[in-house]
């Protein structure tokens, strides 16, 4: 690999200063060739790479791992035989506190990660060593609700693409980590950020803003990955005129939030790019935005090329307990139907045709108070009596939701959905507060409720066939990690006392587990490198990679 | 507005600033301190005059903007961890909490004296709490808790200590703090011990007896596990602790929390 390397190096540096010899390119060509045994590393991903990900397991290519958001890794090295045998391989330490959720993607030997403040690192895949390391200066009034997180990139041709907590777009470059472009999406200072991973999608970076508890106007955009061009822009919240623009009162849509902070996932045999949104704003006060609030806590599918809306599915209607819908549309086909898998923050599992939209049916995964009723359509409806009181008023699931973006996975081998569940109710009480531009604007404050048991968590494998559980992992108390299954027969998640953990994904038995030293806030991937599987999770400020002896 | 220079809150006496300050503490504090700042499961009562890490408006302000190293109280200002309020917001809450708060530093109605006597004498306390340095281990160290807690709190924690079990250790990115939960564990060998839970995870307990032993186990290892939310400490009725003494006893935790 390292021989490779610097032909690779050499071959662009005379490239690029001195003009070669057809002759001697010729030559260092069929030197780079000979060691054809090694993996490219020219981060050259094209379209097609991504749409066939699946050729390619030993490369995780997006933030879920593939376009249909399975987070399911086809490695089988480590498998139920010998996940016991796991061992830690190397830890990259960011030193930056606070939550660090990112996913990291490989590509053919380097790893490529973000961390807290908008880090983004370029490692060695089999070592760990940096290869490059960007961090970029934020302004000191930028305004992430919920920490200084990042989930992660994407990557297409020689770049990288990171959303910042400045509201920008940045294309770094693969090998160097140097800015190519930057662009603005929107002024940051009215409270958006960018958290996730951007989800590249032929030529284009499509991208989705935070900043639902601050009154933004939520949007997804997209951006030619070779210049940052804006091709399009897809309001979550329709302007006057548009469809949907009736289901807000009065201006409220000026401010009606629905961000958009969790990657998409894509169908390329319909060219349609599935999106999900948060919360209306503010988020736990109804009054002022009578309606429903379209498209808040709405799945979205969109045209890739254009930001047209195909159709839309609203989970929460008018939501004042901050239900984003904003855990990753995972794709799954059984027989002919063609599926979107939800497990939403409110509650319930939803299954959906992802032709047209329509529900299939919904039930729900963790503790329900909010509804008690559904509509003709099957689609779960609020109880009157759940909205957020001034006294406070005990809704379940709390504010934090019975999941949320911690990333579920679909094992196409067992069949079975594997989703992070929380078991918390809040008490909701409203706190009124005027709209000022980029203030938190929740209208409602909550709390744990008085409950005399300690609130806990789990990880439920669930039937998509009828939405009931098949097992379930407890933990001690509810956690932010996610899940991966493996064709190991693996489902991989952690835990907030800070347990890395390999599980049976048949039976839910604990088969090995590694303590990370701090509580893990990240969805976990996999992939190999001269053969050798490693799965790898961030946690604390580490990155931490494990494998067979 | 640079107003974090100053040591004087801008808004002081603004009600309407406190007004817009309670709505940012119902958003931003009553989740550990309580919607009227009478104090919850594990922020302290903010309505006491005297607060344990400095009551001028600057102090406030530091506390809410930085946190308190060591404890569960994170930074709080826009450029830290969590929704962050900016210098104006802070400034609002500090408003609204010297709106709440009482005018004068709570003043003991019990007699101190006799409540150190009882709390290392008759009533026993000092056999699982510790103050100061002297007292046993099994239960939270109540040093500051006279400072922290509001007399409804103290006054529960006492009379039906299995109500709300205290907190324990609060790790820097678990959200939830571990609580004073009772354990029995049986051992592979068949020693039985009773005790508090320290900390756990699903594969681990680590635990402390009544005997004040460290016990480490793995929990595959054990015979049997049961936790209880039955508190280990008693609860002090009438006839073990009148009202009079309670109140003596609690004057004498104010008045250690004070210094």
């Amino acid at each position: 690999m390292k021989r490779e390397t610097m032909n690779g190096a050499i071959e662009e540096r005379f490239r690029a200063s001195l003009g070669m010899t057809h002759l001697l390119v010729s030559a260092l060509v069929f030197l780079a060739l000979v060691s054809g045994a090694e993996p490219s590393l020219h981060a050259q991903v094209t379209p097609q790479r991504l749409v066939d990900s699946a050729k390619e397991p030993q490369n995780w290519l997006m933030y879920s791992g593939d376009y249909a958001g399975r987070r399911f890794s086809a490695l089988e090295q480590i498998n139920t035989s010998n996940a016991a045998r796991l061992v830690p391989k190397w830890a990259y330490q960011t030193m930056a506190g606070g939550k660090f959720e990112t996913t990291p993607l490989v590509v053919d030997g380097i790893l490529y990660g973000t961390g807290q403040d908008n880090r983004a690192f370029a490692l060695d895949a089999r070592s760990g060593r940096p290869i490059w390391q960007y961090q970029r200066a934020l302004p000191a009034d930028i305004r992430p609700c919920c920490g200084r997180v990042n989930r992660g990139l994407a990557i297409l041709g020689d770049k990288v693409f990171l959303g910042t907590l400045d509201a920008h777009v940045i294309a770094l470059d693969a090998k160097t980590g140097s800015v190519v472009w930057d662009v603005t999406t929107v002024d940051y200072s009215k409270g958006y950020s960018i958290t996730l991973a951007p989800l590249a999608i032929k030529n284009l970076v499509i991208i989705g803003v935070s900043g639902g508890e601050y009154g933004i106007r939520g949007f997804i955009d997209a951006y030619d990955a070779a210049t940052g061009e804006r091709k399009w822009r897809f309001y979550t919240v329709p302007g006057p005129g548009e469809p949907g623009h009736e289901t807000w009162e009065g201006d409220s849509w000026k401010i009606g939030g629905a961000p958009a902070w969790i990657t998409g996932t894509y169908d390329p045999a319909t060219n349609t790019t599935f999106w999900t949104t948060g919360n209306p704003s503010p988020s736990n006060r109804g009054e002022g935005r009578a309606g429903d609030n379209l498209y808040s806590n709405s799945l979205l599918a969109l045209d890739p090329e254009t930001g047209k809306l195909k159709w839309y599915f609203q989970f929460s209607k008018h939501d004042d307990h901050d239900y984003d819908a904003t855990q990753v549309p995972v794709m799954v086909d059984q027989g002919d139907r063609r599926l979107i898998l939800q497990a939403n923050r409110n509650g319930f599992f939803y299954l959906i045709d992802r032709t047209n939209g329509k529900l299939v049916f919904a039930n729900p995964f963790a503790k329900v108070t909010w509804s008690d009723s559904k509509d003709a359509n099957g689609v779960p409806v609020a109880r009157k009596d759940a909205s957020p009181t001034l006294e406070g008023n005990r809704v379940c699931p709390g504010a934090a939701g019975a999941t949320n973006w911690m990333s579920p996975t679909y094992d196409p081998q067992t069949q079975l959905f594997y989703v992070t569940a929380r078991e918390q109710c809040d008490i909701f009480s409203t706190a009124p507060q005027a709209y000022e531009a980029g203030h938190a604007y929740y209208g409602s404050a909550y709390f744990p409720n008085d409950d005399a048991a300690p609130f806990t968590g789990a990880l439920r494998a669930i039937d998509p066939n009828t939405g009931k559980m098949k097992w379930e992992w407890k933990h001690p108390s509810p956690t932010w990690a996610g899940a991966l299954s493996t064709a190991g027969g693996l489902v991989f998640t952690g835990d907030a006392e800070g347990n890395f953990i390999a599980l049976e994904a048949a039976s839910g038995k604990a088969l090995w587990h590694f303590q990370c030293g701090a509580s893990v806030y990240s969805s976990p991937m996999s992939f190999a490198i001269d053969g050798k599987q490693y799965v790898a999770v961030a946690a604390g400020s580490a990155l931490l990679t494990f494998g067979l002896p | 507005m640079a107003l974090r220079a100053q040591d004087k809150n801008p808004f002081a006496g603004d009600a309407k600033a406190a007004k817009l300050g309670e709505s940012q503490f119902r958003a931003n504090c009553a989740f550990c301190h309580g919607l009227g700042a009478r104090g919850g499961g594990r922020g302290p009562d903010l309505s006491r005059a005297q607060k344990r890490h400095g009551n001028s408006d600057a102090e406030l302000f530091r506390t809410i903007n930085e946190g308190v190293p060591g404890t569960a109280m994170p930074p709080n200002g826009a450029t830290q961890q969590g929704v962050g309020m900016t210098e104006e917001e802070i400034w609002q809450v500090i408003s609204y909490i010297r709106s709440v708060q009482a005018k004068a530093p709570a003043q003991a109605v019990g007699n101190v004296a006799h409540g150190k006597e009882l709390f290392y004498g008759s009533a026993a306390c000092s056999t699982c709490h510790m103050i100061q340095g002297k007292g046993g281990r099994l239960g939270p160290d109540l040093s500051t808790t006279g400072s922290a807690r509001s007399t409804d709190y103290l006054v529960e924690s006492v009379r039906n200590p299995s109500r709300r079990l205290a907190q324990g250790i609060s790790e820097a990115m678990k959200e939830f703090s571990q609580e004073y939960e009772t354990v029995t564990v049986v051992t592979a060998e068949g020693t039985k011990f009773m005790g508090v839970v320290l900390n756990e995870d699903h594969f681990t307990l680590q635990m402390m007896d009544t005997r004040e032993h460290l016990h480490l186990f793995e929990k595959d290892k054990l015979r049997s596990l049961e936790k209880s939310r039955e508190s280990l400490m008693p609860a002090y009725d009438q006839k073990t602790l009148s009202d009079k003494d309670l109140q003596d006893v609690l004057a004498y935790l104010l008045a250690v929390g004070a210094q």
